[in-house]
């Protein structure tokens, strides 16, 4: 296990390394500075900031110079907030992104297993047709439809919940609604598949011979096998969901880390969509190596090798 | 549970919801003004920010020499300073109130003015504002590294509460220039005690905040709420009417909108420009349409064949019916564009050249060598990307060609991408806006001044640039407005950009806010905002 794990995160290093590079000479390439506005400013002014952030000097210079910095946590000024550095921007909108995030998953594990479970034991009946209809219509609506829709129903109409802002516990059901209802129907889906697939196996049989009740068949022994699409699926998604997503958040007023990733690009902020990406890479990679050690858990098979 | 109870449940929780009071209602009762502030502020320091939302908080926090008045944008008020004199509108002298104290304790004085002019033109701090006080003697040859000695600066301290300024030139209306937060002081003590004074990013406004304004920063969360409250410190507190405001910088108008029908905002910065219609058919008070000191227009390259001829430039402009562009597409009352700088100011009235003329609009062409459009190449009009920008420009593709049969292509980029042709000239015909900095004709007139930077259709006329400096020589107002409607006639001839509409600012405000009265820059004084109790 231990092996596996360093293995992972040694591949990991190349991986972001070669993200680094990429994202480093992208963003460099793009038309516009991050200093260019709709009010011209004067060509002394712009120099000044150029020389100020270090942007006259050559470009292997800064390739480097910002790698150090990235290796030792210690992040340049930001163009876009002057006096805030990338470390402070993630370290202060990340927990949130993060605890959206944990509440998306809750509400997607919640919805979409026990409802890929039922549609699974029902196979081919109304309680199969009906909420996998409704999982097929989560996938197509994307949250940019839900979000408003549950706004205006729970915000204004009922007045249960805010519609903006992320001050109390109560901000986060519609948010988290919104996110997660959307993975809920992925997942209610691919737990339906795998567990078509478990159910008519061999052993799910015999337990079923050993006259144990359906209940305790479905729950114990087919459910363990039947999530296993599940939990590949989540390793991506997961990485997805705790870095904040950018169109649940502007929708609600989040102050998360969705928002950031996408205006650091609009406002040319090198050092933020540097830190911004490499950040989520790693994430991802996290994800990743997680999700296979759950898969081990979850498989005796592949634990041998 | 039967369908009876749920309907039940449903109905009951709806009534209860009726008797609630919405955060708004409990704000209102405790003097709190929940405002929607657009987006994020990415600076509230006053030589950084370059942003309106920050502009909005720094109004709050800090003072200048000369306060806004709550009613009208052309009236200047004592702020920190109490009273003051000039010789030819040329040099100033400000008394600085002796009771005028920073939020810490700590009296300001004529040396903190001295320090933040300093501050703001220092060259490494690259403040995008610090131009607005090259009118200061000197001050342009120091911020450009010409001088390094300030004290040649136009700007003096004579004792704790005495300060002078010298200008370049007259200006007789100096003292509405003074309200832009450009001219704001800092805590030079503060300011030190986090970095330079000309460190970009000196963080002393996340650190502590010590202003001098009527209130003072109490909770500062970023893409969530500035919360500020009233300062004991201020001199002229007792007529501060509000106990605090909370400043929510909500980026989606659609989001914001929402907040504010859920009862969780007073005032919003915006409105949909779907939802104006509705809320005009449905009568709704809380709509407001205000004029706002600003033009939208379209730059011709004047450098680029066939623009460079005046009659083509026109040609465009005559053939552009502006009063269907602001009934049909803008629709948040925007006045069609009858001159370049907005209405408004008082004493000026230029001859309104710019109007809808298809006739002559062929004439002209036909004279300028296109009869019907006839060998006339296809040109291109940028925009950024943006619904309404898109709907404007294919407008007006249409009307050019049913109206002079020449075709254009409209091409959308991303901002960023957008402003770099802009700057690079690599463009024939593009959006842009203007909106002044102060109300007076010439923050619109100067900007197409043949060495102005924000002229990019290269336009130039000696005789405009003629006026336009006699004007800033001319001793009275009125003889300077007169100068400056003369060059306005000439730029309007020449028609180097293609005027459209005078913008508005579009807002909803909950009836209970009393004092808040249409400011065409839309630079606020809080003072006067109380609720009606």
């Amino acid at each position: 296990m231990l092996r596996f794990f360093l293995i992972r995160l040694g591949q990991s290093i190349p991986t972001l390394l070669a993200i680094y590079t990429i994202t480093f000479f992208m963003v460099r390439s793009a038309p516009g500075g991050p200093f260019s506005q709709e009010r011209k400013v004067a060509p002394h002014i712009i120099e000044a900031q150029m020389e100020y952030y270090g942007f006259n000097d050559p470009v292997y210079v800064q390739y480097f110079r910002s790698l150090e910095q990235h290796l030792t946590f210690d992040f340049p000024p930001l163009t876009s907030y002057p006096g805030l550095t990338a470390g402070d921007i993630i370290g202060e909108s990340f927990p949130v992104s993060l605890e959206l995030g944990i509440w998306a998953l809750l509400v997607a594990l919640l919805f979409g297993i026990p409802t890929g479970v039922l549609a699974a034991t029902k196979q081919n009946t109304a309680a199969d047709y009906a909420p996998m209809s409704m999982a097929m219509l989560g996938i197509c609506l994307p949250t940019f439809v839900i979000g408003p829709l549950l706004a205006l129903f729970f915000g204004v109409w009922l007045g249960w919940f805010k519609v903006s802002g992320w001050f109390d516990l109560s901000d986060r059901i519609l948010p988290a609604l919104t996110l997660g209802l959307f993975y809920a129907a992925y997942v209610a889906r691919l737990t339906r598949v795998g567990m078509l697939e478990v159910l008519g196996m061999d052993y799910v049989r015999t337990a079923r011979a050993k006259g144990l009740p359906e209940r305790i068949v479905v729950l114990k022994h087919a459910l363990r096998g039947g999530v296993m699409p599940v939990v590949s699926f989540l390793g991506p998604a997961l990485a997805g969901l705790v870095s904040g997503s950018f169109v649940v958040e502007t929708i609600f007023q989040v102050p998360g880390l969705g928002r950031h990733f996408v205006q650091a690009a609009l406002s040319r902020d090198h050092s933020l969509v540097l830190s911004t990406v490499l950040f989520y890479a790693a994430l991802i990679i996290l994800a990743n190596v997680a999700v296979d050690a759950a898969q081990i858990l979850l498989n005796p098979k592949l634990r041998k090798r | 549970m039967p369908m009876k109870a749920i309907a039940a449940t449903i109905l009951t929780l709806l009534l209860t919801h009726a008797a609630f009071a919405t955060p708004a209602d409990e704000a209102a009762k405790e003097g709190i003004l929940l405002l929607g502030n657009g987006s994020e502020p990415h600076s509230l320091d006053p030589h950084i920010n370059s942003s309106m939302n920050g502009h909005h908080v720094i109004m709050t926090l800090l003072e200048g020499l000369i306060a806004p008045s709550p009613t009208d944008d052309t009236i200047p008020l004592p702020g920190m300073a109490e009273s003051w004199e000039n010789e030819d509108f040329t040099k100033w002298t400000f008394k600085i109130r002796q009771n005028a104290k920073w939020s810490n304790g700590d009296p300001v004085t004529a040396h903190d003015f001295v320090y933040s002019f300093q501050r703001i033109l220092s060259p490494r701090l690259g403040s995008q504002y610090a131009e607005m006080l090259f009118n200061l003697k000197n001050a342009r040859a120091f911020n450009e590294g010409e001088i390094s000695d300030f004290s040649e600066v136009g700007t003096k301290a004579i004792d704790n509460h005495t300060l002078t300024i010298e200008l370049e030139g007259p200006i007789p209306y100096f003292l509405n220039i003074l309200k832009h937060s450009s001219f704001f002081p800092v805590h030079k003590a503060t300011v030190e005690k986090y970095g330079d004074m000309d460190d970009p990013t000196n963080n002393w406004i996340r650190e502590e905040y010590v202003g001098n304004g009527p209130y003072v920063l109490k909770n500062w969360q970023m893409n969530q709420i500035i919360e500020v409250a009233k300062s004991p410190t201020y001199w002229d507190s007792k007529d501060v009417l509000l106990n605090g405001i909370k400043f929510f910088p909500i980026a989606s108008e659609n989001t914001e909108d929402q907040t504010f029908n859920s009862g969780n905002l007073h005032y919003t910065y915006t409105v949909p420009s779907d939802m104006i219609q509705v809320y005009q058919d449905r009568n709704d008070k809380t709509l407001h349409l205000d004029p706002f000191f600003g033009t939208y227009f379209y730059v011709l390259n004047n450098k680029v064949p066939p623009l460079d001829n005046p009659k083509v430039r026109q040609a465009l402009s005559l053939a552009v019916n502006r009063n269907a562009i602001v009934r049909r597409i803008t629709k948040g009352g925007q006045t069609p564009a009858e001159f370049f700088t907005p209405p408004g100011v008082a004493g000026y009235s230029p001859e309104p050249l710019v109007s809808f003329n298809p006739a002559k609009a062929r004439e002209l062409l036909a004279e300028a060598g296109y009869p019907n459009g006839e060998g006339f190449p296809t040109l291109t009009i940028k925009f950024n990307t943006l619904e309404s920008h898109k709907a404007i420009a294919e407008a007006i593709q249409q009307m050019w060609k049913k109206i002079l049969g020449i075709d254009v292509d409209i091409r959308n980029q991303e901002w960023k991408v957008y402003i770099n042709s802009m700057q690079e000239g690599d463009f024939q015909i593009a959006r842009y806006a203007w909106i002044g900095d102060y109300l007076h004709p010439d923050t619109f007139l100067r900007i197409m001044q043949s060495d102005s930077g924000q002229n990019d259709a290269s336009y130039s006329n000696p005789e405009y640039d003629r006026l336009i400096a006699q004007s800033f020589i001319e001793n009275s107002d009125e003889k300077r407005l007169e100068l400056l409607a003369e060059a306005e006639k000439i730029l309007l001839t020449d028609m180097p950009v293609i005027p459209i509409y005078h913008y508005t600012r579009v807002y909803r405000i909950d009836p209970r806010v009393k004092g808040w009265h249409s400011s065409p820059l839309d630079i606020r004084n809080y003072k006067g905002i109380y609720f009606e109790n």
